[in-house]
């Protein structure tokens, strides 16, 4: 039995321990929020937080992790209200949708470590998130907006 | 008028539809549940659950006052999940945000007028719907208030609608207490639909209304489907393309943790197990042999020289126009290239996969699908039943792209759950993915041309060579010497003055299976004609953008786009160290010009900024139009740097993002869509931008360099990105 702390919760679950986080949290935790795109580390639709970092769970062997905070998207609000959310509602970012949980935990990750990130700083952080539809664009500026968003609601935490 | 105001207030009537209200509508009835009133187990009994009424395929109103539309299109990005409710809103008077949307099962009924299939494809949603769904709100609209205007005794040409509701003077009635009578009504006639004056919501840019459930990631796509004792299957397929079973032996995978059974599929062999990552561990331990079938001496070299000897034939005619024989003898100055496509993969990222359950009703099939009526035929050759016995359930779509018109994931899922007479989920991986797909075909293009003395362009031959994916795709659709119409697209349309034109097309089948690929052969003909286009003004010695516009004096819509783009993008003036290259197109009933703008650092390119101009007709919803043409653009770049497919020996080289490159945020170019105002009727945006990218840098590299690709990737002509 691995001791898992998922969104705040404690979680037992009964798996080998090589198995990758991402099967754990989908098929034994029913958080299919979180998506498998490579199984490689290569697209990013696996993001989550471990201890706040953005981590790609499809390689991340969940003995690994066990003890650790691990944050999915399902966790990162419970009513769409953290700045990276609103900020992708506002923009209508997501088209088919199926990376966005990875990009916006990428994103969230960045803003918590650096609240005003260049269009550089966005480079660097997201581009390990494929978007297959192309909402690259979107996603800069979505980035800057929930900056400004979490700048703007102060007492909210902003990661 | 028919009748006064005054017979409204007739007290027979009021009571009559106070009554009929009170059995129909939950409200008046929860209206009584206070002290003094019938027990609450009463009311519950009395009230019991909203009824639904359908009031056509699309549109189901509940006593409740509850409105659901039935969309007859998956939603795999494009927006058809916000932009089909849209239309139905617009007609109904409610906002699209009061709408639920559900997917609509296999059906006649929801057979896409403009493709003959029931299929999302073709940029079509809102060229189909445009009609279909505005009429289908209108008449149930005029339904409506024809049961509250019979009720009323009011006529009905004085009655409106509003956010739910049928309005008369005073007196209102909600869909809901309507919806019974209005079903009961006998078919209106002279249903109008709104004039465009009358919109309030169609022609706005609206929020999406799957947004919300994508930020939070509650929005289900088939892979996330969860069923109560639900297993899960990964799936052997043969590494030879086309390449079958010969044996296998099962017992290691067998004593794996967590595997219930393995099982020869008719497209591989499955393990199923209690986790997917137990399934695909397993599977990887399975020793097979495999036959390696017809394919397996399929190689690059086989399929473009058996392109090219196709070429040396003479093909269909598309097009034939003045004397081209003629023009072609009598004029020396002559310009010829050949252009060459790469196969390419759909990459969706989210992998192929489909879950089955078996139910005393029949076989329960939830899939990412683009084509439900195919999906339940696949499933119910698969599972022994007749169709009806099949239910498709169709969930939002990780990406489609074409990928999704063909059903090939659906079988050995039906096939597993049967055998273990549980639900499971049968989930490709991305390797499985990328090396079993239905790949776009490649081309081979020849395109001539002559100008006369004074320089005009004169003569014109286009000689298209490339597999038909309507072939395989529906056998039989395309009448025998026709050209398929999805082989020669951005070529039949060949806008340029020229007093002799021939457009011929070549079908040449190169030994695997093709399929629609996001812009489907736009993508092939745009980049021939339009680098071509190129060439010849460079011949001519006149700037690409006037020697076009001098082409298109009869062509305004072309034109128009053309200008605009130009403009925007500072044509002709690029900033120091950048060059322009531009590409014009029509398809899917939508005109576009791309300008882009691209610098050289030695053999490094960089492409900086992509401006297009799109005239698509009326939209429905400019945000999501213009959002399309971002992403389409972005697919096309993708396509145009870094995408080839290469098969050695029957094998697909190409198995995840390392090998198969995706374009990045940090690669990603600014990207500026300029939408034009237009009455036009409405024209397909989910894919015309992919076909403009290539031929747009390609011309921009040409005026940096003097080099004409005339093979794409890019990454593969010299250049790194």
């Amino acid at each position: 039995m691995i001791k898992l702390t998922v969104n705040g919760q404690p979680r037992d679950v009964d798996v080998s321990g090589d198995t990758p986080l991402l099967w754990v949290l989908r098929d034994s935790l029913g958080l299919t929020g979180t998506k498998y795109g490579c199984g490689m580390s290569l697209c990013g639709a696996c993001t989550v937080h471990v201890e706040g970092a953005p981590t790609r769970a499809c390689i991340t062997p969940v003995e690994s992790v066990a003890g650790k905070a691990i944050t999915t998207v399902e966790g990162l609000s419970s009513d769409r209200s953290h700045p990276v959310q609103k900020a992708w509602m506002e923009i209508d970012v997501p088209q088919c949708g199926y990376c966005q949980s990875g990009q916006i935990m990428s994103a969230a990750a960045l803003l918590k470590q650096n609240p005003k990130p260049t269009d550089a700083d966005i480079d660097a952080a997201m581009s390990g998130n494929i978007c297959r539809c192309g909402t690259y664009p979107r996603i800069r500026k979505a980035i800057h907006r929930a900056a400004a968003i979490a700048a703007g609601a102060t007492g909210r935490e902003g990661g | 008028m028919a009748s006064s105001p005054r017979s409204f207030m007739n007290d027979m009537s009021r009571r009559g539809f106070l009554k009929s209200s009170a059995t129909a509508a939950g409200g008046l009835v929860i209206a009584c549940y206070l002290p003094g009133c019938s027990k609450p187990e009463e009311v519950a009994k009395q009230s019991g659950p909203p009824k639904l009424v359908k009031a056509n395929a699309f549109l189901q109103i509940g006593t409740d006052g509850s409105i659901t539309m039935f969309c007859d299109k998956s939603e795999m990005g494009q927006g058809v999940y916000t932009a089909l409710p849209t239309l139905l809103a617009e007609e109904l008077g409610v906002a699209p945000t009061a709408i639920k949307v559900e997917f609509a099962p296999p059906g006649n009924e929801y057979v896409n007028k403009l493709l003959g299939a029931q299929a999302t494809g073709g940029s079509t949603s809102v060229r189909e719907a445009w009609d279909k769904i505005r009429m289908a709100g209108a008449e149930a609209r005029t339904r409506l208030i024809a049961a509250a205007a019979k009720e009323w005794g009011a006529p009905p040409q004085s009655c409106t609608v509003a956010d739910g509701y049928v309005l008369f003077t005073s007196r209102r009635a909600s869909f809901g207490e309507l919806a019974e009578a209005a079903a009961a009504m006998p078919a209106p006639q002279n249903v109008q639909v709104k004039g465009s004056n009358e919109f309030k919501y169609v022609g706005k840019t609206l929020p999406r209304l799957d947004t919300p459930s994508k930020v939070d990631g509650s929005a289900q796509f088939g892979i996330d489907m969860r069923l109560p004792g639900m297993l899960y299957a990964a799936l052997a397929q043969p590494p030879e393309l086309g390449g079958a079973v010969k044996s296998f032996n099962a017992d290691k995978a067998k004593a794996m943790p967590g595997v219930r059974e393995v099982l020869q599929t008719s497209s591989g062999v499955a393990v199923v197990a209690d986790t997917w990552w137990q399934a695909k561990t397993a599977r990887d331990a399975l020793d097979i042999q495999w036959s390696p079938g017809a394919t397996a001496k399929l190689n690059n070299a086989s399929i473009y020289a058996g392109l090219k000897t196709a070429s040396g034939g003479k093909g269909l005619d598309v097009r034939k126009e003045g004397d081209v024989e003629a023009g072609w003898k009598s004029n020396s100055r002559r310009v010829e290239a050949t252009y060459e496509l790469p196969m390419l993969a759909h990459a969706t990222l989210e992998p192929q996969n489909c879950t089955v359950e078996f139910r005393d009703d029949g076989c329960h099939v939830y899939a990412p699908t683009q084509v439900q009526q195919m999906s339940q035929a696949a499933a119910a050759k698969a599972a022994g039943l007749p169709p009806e016995k099949v239910f498709v359930h169709t969930t939002f779509l990780g990406g489609g792209f074409g990928r999704r018109l063909d059903v090939d994931f659906v079988p050995a899922a039906v096939e597993c759950a049967k055998a273990m007479n549980k639900p499971v989920k049968l989930l490709w991986t991305r390797e499985d993915d990328t090396t079993h797909d239905k790949y776009r075909p490649p081309a081979r293009n020849t395109l001539s041309a002559a100008f006369d003395g004074n320089g005009k362009l004169n003569t014109v031959k286009v000689h298209l060579v490339a597999p038909s994916v309507t072939a395989r795709w529906a056998p039989g659709a395309v009448p025998q010497g026709t050209p398929d119409p999805f082989a020669i697209e951005a070529a039949h349309n060949f806008p340029y003055e020229a007093p002799n034109l021939h457009i011929d097309y070549v079908q040449h089948e190169v030994g695997l299976d093709v399929g629609y690929w996001r812009s489907v052969s736009h993508a092939l003909n745009c980049f021939t004609i339009e680098s071509f286009m190129d060439e010849l003004a460079a011949e001519a010695q006149i700037d690409p953008v006037e020697f076009r516009r001098s082409l298109l004096t009869k062509q305004p819509r072309w034109l128009a786009v053309l200008d605009v783009a130009a403009r925007k993008a500072g044509w002709g003036k690029p900033p120091a160290g950048r060059h322009q290259g531009v590409a014009l197109m029509s398809g899917y009933d939508s005109y576009l010009a791309q300008v882009a703008e691209i610098s050289l650092e030695g053999d490094k390119l960089k492409v900086h900024r992509i401006v297009c101009a799109v005239d698509c007709g009326q939209m429905v919803n400019p945000g999501i139009v213009q959002t399309q043409a971002e992403g389409g653009i972005i697919f096309g770049l993708t396509a145009a740097l870094f995408s080839e497919i290469n098969v050695t020996n029957g094998k697909v080289q190409e198995q995840n993002f390392d090998t198969y490159r995706l374009l990045r945020m940090n690669e990603s170019p600014v990207i500026e869509v300029h939408l034009l105002n237009s009455d036009e009727k409405p024209g397909g945006m989910g894919e015309p931008t992919v076909a403009l990218v290539a031929p747009a840098v390609c011309n921009a590299i040409y005026a940096a360099t003097r080099k004409r690709l005339r093979k794409l990737p890019i990454v593969k002509q010299g250049f790194v990105v």
